[in-house]
């Protein structure tokens, strides 16, 4: 088949990232052609402010440099401005005088800037700020002129002259409005960002209107007039005051325009053949000036040019922040004050900090920061996930920090910390390290920093401050994707969500038919995929799946836990911490026939037998089986512990049996299979010795019953339990904790441990489902127990099959014979 | 099954295990002079041998999962390419080849190594 042809004009972010985003969907389907007016490979617009303020190079900021049109078959026509289309015939025509024809049009002309319609704004030195051109302009002028004057105090303007004055300038900006920033910031933040922009030697002139740019002896601009007269020197100028989208081209040829290009969601302009992405295009009324929102286009454009059509764009909320070096803002949504809205304010001014949250109906609509942004991704997560925070509201203001965190000796602030300062303590990795992979590789996602850096790739508990740092690299080009549209993995562009559903619908019952089923690009999955859409098969389709070994990870794999060195760690189960002399007899026997190399009581209740060689497990578990014991899960996904206290049974103060609940609990739950780990205690009485208040279920005696107590975390950021519900008897604990837990199993993400479930869908959903119907109740609890009938000890199990099934040895190292 | 064609002399060639004792996606440990080798045997059928040593810190890439031609490493999830040998980038290092190769269903390893596919 003869590919078809697609034509891009504009060679920048937004056109550009769709056809890197085209590529991979459809590498083959066009012969791509593209037009742009400057004269260099694409670039990243945004970093252009570092440039300016010599924190970077120009060579550090290309994106894709000439070579990768070369790779990628794309014919590029830089510096060559398209000045006609010929819709009929479809066909473009640039200043020079090259042609095109195409099938496909992509518009991604931009913005041009907005100049002030002022005598004198063509004299030499009067410039606007958008290109390498302006850029290197205002650089040589630094060297050879002192006085700088920026007109508009957006994120832009400001930008600009800190540059200038880095580079030696006397710069003075001027605002027709009140306060600085006035779109991004309210009055009190404007006023407090102006004051330390003063601090570092910027000039400020507020209200001011500009009448007129006034010639010098040397032929350029020497001041600068204002409506009430008075006027300073100038011989620099630099118009910041606004961008309007470039339709100049759209428009002749007719195509229809309002402020931007119009566009529908899948970004088609009102002649089916033309695409438009990026500044030019208007969508819903909205024409965008942030990357963020660009990058979204342009994956649903892709989408549509490959002919896959689907995915919609809906519009963006977008987040701005200021990138200059040491002040730290952060603006995102709406916080006008607009009614029915509350704002949570904090301000403290001798800290030079104001963090102001703007809620509407329990969601986050809007905040404003300044001083300390850490925050400010979090922020935007919660608006953007319209997560209800009602839960959250009375620490809101102390940030996602406020919730409990360990691990950075309480460092949170990204931009406080020097470049040598160790961000990921499981890798090993730097905030210079990562601050230079996301400038020189073009790093737009946290995805992206994992796979480039390995920051936070591990245990994720540094998530928070590398998001941090790429806000603050960035400014609002930082994507946060909307966790739940995120893909599983870079096998599928399908989410969680998206999948479990089809598995579902469509009664898939093992990992690799979910895989062929649902158009998997990798044949085989990754291992970040197999082992979830196995567990997504299995806990749908109980009795009715296969499980596939091969798509678990090791641990569960083998029944024990990986060591470092490559051995394996045994623990049997201690139904609810307690043991008998036979147990501890038998446990003794086995690692002295075993030599086992450490013996250790574990933060669970139970006992844990260290370094034992592979070949070796079958053995052993053949011996605890025989003594009674069977498997602790201690490796698995799935069912660990049930922690309890002495209790009623023993204790002065119990009001409750709680060892005889406890193992009544682990019983009943025993080999259950989750998405994560799943840990509970039984505390005999408030003081709540098996701490229960860190529990994924923590169950509470008290004299008249129970409480329940749900999606507590004591890992990597300890979350405190929540309550779901009082109850007296030991049944009832039993069907609600229960009912519960297969809430969070039919609907929990893969490796989702119950907090963040909860996160994601607020305790009162679960309460519906779990406290304020009993159906609802009883059917889940139904379904717990009837996928858990059966259940079988795995090790015993394997113990049986290596007897039974050549495969089966396959614990056993193989030797080689000649 | 099918491995790659391989230079070696036949005299070199180990008797290892029955094709079948490998199962799909997964992979087995053989203990020889040299160290640890793991064979894998992937979706398509191939089998690989490699020094059973994650170059990261040593981890045993045989009990990782096996996806496409790559073994992820169990302890902390480096990516090694069975077929070159090669971790992938962003991670840096290589692991020792083996030929391997399955005559009449029957898995049969050289522990002559494979020479590097590129320069360091
Ligand atoms: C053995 C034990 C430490 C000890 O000697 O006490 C242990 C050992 C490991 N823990 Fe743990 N955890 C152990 C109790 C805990 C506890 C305390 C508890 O259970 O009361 C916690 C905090 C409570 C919680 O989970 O909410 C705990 C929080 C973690 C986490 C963080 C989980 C989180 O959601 O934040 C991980 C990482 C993970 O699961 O991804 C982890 C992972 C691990 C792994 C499995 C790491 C791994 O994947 O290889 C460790 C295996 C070590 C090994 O070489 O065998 N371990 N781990 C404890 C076994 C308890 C048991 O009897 O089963
Ligand atoms: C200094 C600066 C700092 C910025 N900082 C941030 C920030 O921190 N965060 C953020 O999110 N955004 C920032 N932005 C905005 C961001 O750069 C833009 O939103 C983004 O580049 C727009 O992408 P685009 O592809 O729509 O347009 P552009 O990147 O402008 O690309 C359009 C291209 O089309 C070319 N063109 C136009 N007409 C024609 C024609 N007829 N024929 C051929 N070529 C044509 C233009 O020359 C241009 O190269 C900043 C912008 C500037 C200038
Ligand atoms: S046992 Fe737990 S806390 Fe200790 S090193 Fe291992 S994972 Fe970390
Ligand atoms: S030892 Fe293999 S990834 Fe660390």
């Amino acid at each position: 088949m003869e590919k078809q042809k697609l034509v891009m004009i504009g060679n920048g972010m937004a056109g550009v990232r769709t056809l890197e985003e085209l590529l991979k969907l459809a590498p083959d389907h066009y012969e791509i052609t593209v037009f742009g007016a400057e004269p260099h490979g694409n670039y990243n617009r945004i970093l252009l402010s570092p440039v300016l303020s010599g924190e970077m190079t120009l060579p550090e900021i290309m994106l894709n440099d000439l070579d990768w049109y070369r790779d990628n078959g794309i014919t590029l026509h830089a510096g060559r401005k398209v000045v006609g289309i010929d819709r009929r015939q479809r066909v473009v025509t640039a200043d020079d005088g090259t042609v095109a024809s195409y099938d496909r049009l992509l518009l991604a002309t931009g913005s041009n800037p907005f100049i002030l319609p002022v005598p004198g704004r063509d004299l030499p030195g009067v410039i606007a700020y958008r290109d390498i051109a302006d850029t290197e302009t205002m650089i040589a002028t630094a060297s050879a002129h002192r006085h700088a004057v920026v007109i508009g105090a957006g994120l832009l303007g400001l930008e600009a002259a800190n540059g200038l004055l880095l580079r030696g300038m006397n710069v003075t900006v001027v605002h027709v409005g009140d306060w600085i920033m006035e779109r991004q910031l309210d009055r009190t933040a404007g006023g407090m960002l102006q004051r330390s922009l003063e601090a570092k030697g910027m000039r400020f002139l507020l209200a001011h209107h500009t009448s007129e740019l006034v010639q010098g002896e040397s032929g350029r601009v020497a001041a600068i007039r204002f409506k009430n007269g008075d006027s300073i020197p100038a011989d620099l100028v630099v118009m910041a005051a606004g961008i309007r989208p470039n339709i100049e081209l759209a428009k002749a040829v007719g195509i229809q325009c309002n402020r931007g290009v119009l566009v529908s969601d899948t970004l088609q302009t009102f002649d089916p053949a033309i695409y438009a992405v990026g500044e030019c295009a208007e969508h819903r009324g909205v024409a965008y000036g942030l990357v963020a929102p660009l990058f979204e286009q342009a994956k649903v454009c892709a989408n549509h040019l490959a002919q896959f059509g689907i995915g919609r764009y809906t519009g963006s909320v977008t987040s701005t922040k200021l990138k200059v070096t040491g002040i730290d803002v952060f603006s995102a949504g709406d916080f006008s004050s607009a009614d029915g809205t509350e704002d949570i304010v904090l301000h403290d001014p001798g800290l030079g900090i104001y963090k102001r949250v703007v809620v509407r109906d329990d969601k986050v609509v809007g905040a404003v920061m300044i001083g300390d942004t850490a925050d400010g991704s979090w922020y935007f997560k919660l608006l953007k996930d319209q997560q209800d925070i009602s839960n959250i509201r009375d620490h809101l203001l102390f940030g996602q920090h406020g919730l409990g965190d360990v691990g950075h000796k309480g460092e949170t602030v990204a931009a406080n910390l020097p470049d040598d300062a160790e961000v990921c303590g499981c890798n090993g990795v730097c905030k210079g390290d990562i601050v230079k992979s996301i400038k020189g590789n073009g790093l737009f996602t946290l995805d992206e920093v994992r796979k480039h850096t390995k920051a936070s790739s591990s245990c994720g508990s540094c998530t928070g401050l590398v998001e941090q740092i790429l806000a603050s690299t960035l400014g609002g080009a930082y994507q946060t994707t909307q966790s739940k549209d995120k893909p599983v993995c870079g096998c599928t562009h399908l989410s969680h969500g998206d999948v479990r559903t089809a598995i579902r619908e469509q009664h898939l019952l093992s990992a690799l038919q979910a895989m062929k089923v649902l158009d998997w690009k990798t044949p085989s999955g990754c291992a970040s995929c197999r082992p979830a859409l196995n567990y997504y098969c299995l806990s749908s389709w109980p009795h009715e799946a296969t499980d596939d070994p091969q798509s678990r990870f090791i641990n569960e794999r083998a029944h024990a836990n990986i060591q470092k060195d490559g051995t394996y760690s045994v623990v049997p189960r201690m139904w609810g911490g307690l043991t008998t002399p036979g147990e501890l007899r038998a446990i003794a026997d086995a690692a002295e026939k075993y030599a086992v190399p450490t013996i250790k009581v574990t933060g669970g209740q139970r006992i844990d037998l260290l370094g034992i060689r592979k070949d070796d497990l079958p053995a052993i578990w053949a011996d605890l089986n025989k003594a009674g014991m069977v498997s602790g899960h201690a490796y698995g996904k799935s069912i660990r512990t049930v922690k309890t206290c002495v209790g009623s049974e023993h204790c002065r103060f119990g009001t409750q049996r709680s060892m005889d609940l406890g193992v009544k609990l682990e019983k009943m739950l025993f080999d259950m299979y989750s998405p994560h780990k799943v840990k509970l205690a039984v505390s005999g009485c408030p003081r709540n010795c098996a701490e229960a208040g860190i529990k994924d279920v923590g169950v509470i005696g008290v004299d008249s019953g129970y409480e329940l107590y749900v999606a507590g975390n004591g890992g990597i950021k300890t979350e405190v339990a929540q309550f779901l519900a009082k109850v007296k008897t030991d049944e009832e604990v039993m069907e609600y904790s229960g009912a519960f837990l297969q809430l969070y199993r039919e609907e929990g993400w893969y490796l989702e441990r119950t907090c963040h479930y909860i996160e994601r869908v607020g305790l009162d959903h679960a309460k519906a489902q779990v406290v304020n119907n009993a159906t609802r109740r009883r059917e889940l609890f139904e379904r717990l127990l009837h996928s858990l009938q059966g259940a079988k000890d795995p090790w015993a199990e394997r113990v049986e099959a290596e007897r039974t099934s050549a495969l089966a040895r396959e614990f056993q190292t193989l030797e080689a014979t000649a | 099954m099918s491995a790659h064609p391989v230079q070696t002399a036949s005299n070199d060639w180990l008797a290892i295990c029955p094709a079948s004792a490998i199962p799909l996606l997964g992979a087995r440990v053989v203990r020889t002079a040299l160290g640890n080798v793991a064979i894998f045997r992937n979706q398509d059928d191939q089998v690989f041998a490699v020094q059973d040593a994650c170059p990261h810190k040593g981890g045993p890439l045989s009990q990782g999962i096996v996806h496409g031609l790559t073994v992820t490493c169990p302890l902390h999830a480096w990516k090694i390419d069975l077929d070159c040998g090669e971790a992938i980038a962003p991670d840096q290092g290589c692991v020792a080849r083996y030929p391997v190769q399955v005559r009449d269903q029957h898995v049969y390893l050289s522990l002559t190594p494979l020479p590097r596919t590129t320069e360091t």
